[in-house]
């Protein structure tokens, strides 16, 4: 049985404020010298997408299931690797080009886990979460649709397990 | 009766969040929309295909899944967070 993070370790939050990356890496450090790798991962509002120019972007979510679904997904990742804290931000509400979405955030001891675990929890978020985004684009709003890459990146993962 | 939760897309077209559906339970996620279908005809072109996904107390499940009295149930499009 590999190490596991106490429940104050897992901070997973959804909201509407935007977060402070330097803020979050200094919450992975502080007491947390067994460690020697933390990588994570930022996702960010691009300005074109799927063929148009995005000005704005809204998430909307499924309140309750997509904490739950967030708890859950990150629980699979501290069953498979040995993290010692993990950091999930999601934001939601209104968003403009360039501002940040996502921030997903492991500790392990070696960089192997620690790659692998935030790159699992992303792949695992994109498709298992209940968020929808709306981009406002030169063309008018549009629904972004879904992406048949994200569902080959996620059965990536389950073919491991074989 | 069936409280049945809409999301994205399906909240927009609907014009509503949620609908309170008569059908009897034990049911099918299937026999579900096809019951949303049957009393908004109107539903039928975004309910329809395979593209729309369920969950049943906050868990993704297939067509196949029984909803039974008392479940929270969600109809939304594919999901695009990240």
């Amino acid at each position: 049985m590999h190490q596991k993070p106490t429940p104050e370790d897992i901070h997973i939050r959804v909201q509407t404020d935007d977060f402070d990356v330097a803020h979050e890496y200094h919450e992975m450090r502080e007491d947390n010298s067994k460690d020697g790798a933390i990588v994570f991962f930022s996702g960010l509002v691009r300005e074109m997408n799927q063929g148009s120019n995005v000005t704005g972007l809204f998430l909307e979510h499924y309140p309750g299931m997509t904490e739950n679904s967030l708890n859950q997904i990150v629980e699979q990742a501290t069953a498979r690797w040995p993290l010692s804290k993990v950091r999930l931000i999601h934001r939601i509400g209104q968003l403009k080009v360039s501002d940040q979405i996502v921030f997903v955030a492991v500790s392990s001891a070696h960089r192997e886990a620690a790659f692998e675990a935030c790159h699992f929890i992303m792949d695992f978020l994109k498709k298992r979460a209940p968020f929808w985004k709306k981009e406002t684009t030169n063309k008018g709003d549009r629904w972004v649709e879904a992406l048949e890459k994200d569902q080959i990146a996620l059965d990536k993962w389950s073919k491991n397990d074989d | 009766m069936i409280h049945v939760l809409f999301f994205a897309q399906l909240k927009e077209v609907f014009g509503q969040s949620s609908y309170d559906l008569n059908i009897e339970t034990p049911c099918s996620v299937a026999q579900l929309k096809q019951a949303l279908i049957a009393q908004n005809p109107n539903w039928a072109e975004s309910l329809s295909g395979k593209t729309i996904m369920c969950a049943v107390n906050q868990s993704m499940v297939e067509d196949s899944h029984i909803i039974n009295d008392g479940d929270e149930v969600a109809l939304f499009p594919p999901v695009t967070g990240g």
